[in-house]
């Protein structure tokens, strides 16, 4: 592990600090880092927990791979463009395990993102070990932009040791890897930035209010190494993902605790069918 | 039929043709048969043509040539009949309707030589044959005796000037006889295939030793293919064990390689469950599929541990462990049927070309492989869905968009399959999926329409 440290590309620091190990020096630089913003690249392994009734998980992952992918090109120092870069026509490999191709079904090329659906290299593993495999030869490759990996639930094989045996492949050689849990339990893992993701309800269209409009998700960061933790409504668009606190959109949320999450009572307007569905403020939780 | 032939003749012998065998045996014969020219052309089913332009001196002569080859086909058991001549149309004619080993030089006037051979020697279809003999035109002389009066020639041209083909029309035919017309031969070129093996003087039996010997042949194998600017695309792997007993195990490669770490390393794993018996005796590592490769950098393996595995090592370790249909990509096929819009092929292979996609409507992130059975409230007959019940639970649908209809394709499908009628819904939760019900109240084909659940929003 200190042989890794020291091949991780870093800024040089001052001696004290750039003898220290590579886990040291991120519990130290999360102590001065600032609230997590969509457009910060840079970060190698993630872990996106959702459920396996819907494809928000790997929906969201897509995105904010999307969005660190965007951010990752500038150089160092300078501030994060989010201009779409056209030339990165690199592949990105997306690999599930068996029962996640049984449960949330395979990608669909006419439904995938318009700048993404020709780079797409699918890989169906039948064991959790062999999704590993994949998962490791995807990081370690040069040529791929990213890898996306689907997993249902704790396989035994996808331990702490795994995890961290990914995560320093993914860091010492730059591909960035989005790691989809699907009814997981949040077990150990060494992934930089964990996410608990469910569907939120999307806004409504311009055109027809009533029709489901372009992807938003709750998400949490439960664990991160660079950023505090926190809750955001993600919503991905043509322009790019846009993140908001929850209380920034539901102004009526000030009674704190109003609102169960547990069972959202239909209403009969669908537009304002949201409001009691996420309408929480940050003491709830 | 054979049946009724061995009664009448009980000693019949039966031989199993075999076309694809006496070809490749002529493909040989052709690359052999360039023992007397340069190079030589095949003329299937059962003819060679070589080149021996300037040649005839070295074997004394056309004639002292001509004795040659029948002599070394006499050698092998082979019936020849042979033929010089300065075209390749003539030479053919006289092989086969003219004298034994006849020799047309070029101070020969040919017209006269090969007049009384029957038209059959032109190579023509057996249809214009028939029309030929009909009209009364039985030997090459009957064709050239009216070519001194241009008024024959004419005649015969203008029966046959649709007829484009060499075979099909006899004037072009008598044109390439006579040296008139160029006729283009496509000529047999020998290509070795890159083989490298080992005897081993100790059978093996231990996996040790095996990866060893494996290591030299990889690294044999690349000196080869370098030597011929080459990279391996498919490679096949021998094991003769002492009891005579083969053992193969090929290997596909996404891209051309001859990278003997990157070789023994994809076939190591195919070697687990080689059963040595009492040992494997010789090792053969054949390249029976290669490609131009130009020299590059060597010694990957060391400089993918710094700046990673280029795309195809990866794709090829990766299909080599599980499977060569496990790692795919999507690409989008002319049907409108969603499950038919997309099918896989291999990674690296060329995207086939298609038409844009009409971004009329959304489509799923991901869709399932078999449309899922849902039971669904909805207002008949054809009312928005309200509720519906997936895999044990229940979703309140709020927010519906559609239907969006798409009929079966009828030129493909039996009249009897039912139209879809698709809807994009978003449950309370906010969960979105892309369901359909399968077929109209009233459509004359089954009953009551089916809900499924085809695909998963994002």
């Amino acid at each position: 592990m200190q042989a890794d440290a020291d091949s991780l590309p870093c800024p040089p620091l001052s001696g004290a600090i750039a003898d220290l190990p590579a886990t040291v020096r991120g519990v130290m630089s999360a102590r001065v880092s600032a609230k997590w913003t969509p457009g910060q690249g840079r970060i190698y392994h993630s872990e996106v927990f959702a459920s396996g009734r819907d494809s928000s998980g790997v929906c969201a992952a897509l995105a904010l791979a999307q969005d660190g992918l965007l951010a990752r090109k500038p150089a160092l120092g300078a501030a994060p463009a989010r201009v779409p870069e056209i030339s990165d026509q690199r592949a990105i490999l997306w690999v599930q395990d068996r029962s996640s191709v049984r449960l949330t079904g395979r990608p669909y090329r006419p439904g995938l993102p318009a700048d993404l659906r020709h780079r797409i290299i699918h890989v169906v593993a039948e064991k959790p070990e062999d999704v590993l495999f994949a998962l490791e030869e995807g990081v370690r490759c040069r040529d791929l932009a990213c890898v996306i990996g689907e997993v249902t639930g704790n396989p035994k094989a996808l331990g702490f040791t795994a995890s961290r045996r990914l995560s320093l492949a993914a860091e010492r050689h730059g591909v960035p890897l989005w790691l989809v849990r699907l009814d997981a339990d949040h077990d150990l893992s060494s992934a930089r930035m964990r996410w608990d993701v469910r569907a939120a309800p999307s806004p409504p269209p311009r055109w027809n209010a009533d029709a489901p409009g372009n992807p938003a998700w709750r998400a949490r960061l439960f664990r991160s190494r660079m950023h505090p933790p926190g809750e955001w409504i993600l919503r991905s668009d043509p322009a790019g993902l846009s993140a908001q606190k929850p209380a920034e959109i539901h102004h009526d949320s000030t009674a704190p605790a109003a609102a169960n999450e547990c069972d959202p009572k239909p209403a009969p307007n669908p537009v304002d069918l949201d409001r009691p569905t996420v309408g929480r403020s940050m003491a709830a939780l | 039929m054979l049946a009724d032939a061995r009664t009448l003749c009980p000693d019949l012998a039966v031989r199993i043709s075999d076309p694809a065998g006496d070809l490749d045996f002529l493909e040989k014969l052709a690359v052999w048969a360039q023992r007397w020219g340069p190079w030589s052309a095949l003329d299937p089913p059962d003819g060679l043509l070589v080149d021996i332009t300037a040649v005839a001196h070295l074997f004394g002569g056309e004639a002292r040539l001509l004795a040659d080859v029948e002599t070394c086909f006499a050698r092998r058991a082979l019936a020849v009949r042979v033929a010089a001549a300065p075209t390749a149309g003539a030479a053919w004619a006289l092989a086969h309707f003219g004298p034994r080993a006849a020799i047309l030089t070029g101070e020969d006037d040919a017209l006269e030589r090969l007049s009384g051979l029957p038209v059959a020697a032109l190579r023509l279809d057996g249809d214009v044959l028939t029309v030929l003999r009909r009209l009364g035109l039985k030997r090459l002389g009957d064709m050239t005796g009216r070519f001194g009066d241009t008024k024959g020639r004419d005649a015969i041209m203008r029966r046959f000037r649709n007829r484009r083909s060499p075979a099909a029309n006899p004037l072009v035919r008598m044109d390439q006889l006579l040296g008139k017309v160029p006729e283009p031969l496509l000529p047999v070129i020998p290509q070795r295939m890159p083989l490298v093996q080992r005897r081993l003087a100790e059978p093996i039996r231990h996996r040790e030793l095996l990866d060893q010997v494996l290591h030299d042949l990889a690294a044999d194998m690349g000196r080869v293919l370098e030597g011929s600017a080459q990279g391996a695309r498919r490679l096949e792997l021998g094991l003769w064990r002492v009891d005579g007993e083969v053992v193969t195990r090929p290997l596909e490669l996404s891209a051309a390689t001859r990278d003997p770490a990157h070789i023994c390393r994809l076939f190591a794993a195919k070697l687990d469950d080689v059963d040595a018996g009492f040992g494997i005796e010789t090792i053969r590592l054949r390249a029976s599929w290669a490609e131009p490769l130009s020299l590059e950098q060597s010694d990957i393996e060391s400089t993918a541990e710094t700046h990673g595995t280029s795309l195809s090592a990866c794709i090829d370790r990766l299909s080599v462990r599980l499977g060569p249909r496990a790692v795919q990509r999507p690409v989008s096929h002319a049907s409108h049927i969603p499950e038919r819009a997309q099918r896989w092929q291999p990674p690296l292979e060329p995207e086939p070309a298609s038409q844009g996609e009409l971004a009329f409507h959304a489509r799923p992130l991901k869709l399932l492989d078999k449309a899922e059975y849902i039971s669904v409230l909805y207002a008949t007959p054809d009312g928005f869905p309200r509720q519906f019940r997936w895999r044990g639970k229940v979703h309140e649908v709020v927010r519906v968009e559609g239907p969006e209809r798409i009929a079966p394709e009828w030129w493909r499908e039996r009249s009897t399959v039912r139209l879809r009628d698709y809807y994009r819904i978003e449950d309370g939760e906010g969960r979105r999926y892309w369901i359909y019900r399968h077929g109209l109240i009233g459509d004359g084909r089954g009953g009551l329409p089916d809900w499924y659940l085809q695909g998963l929003c994002g």
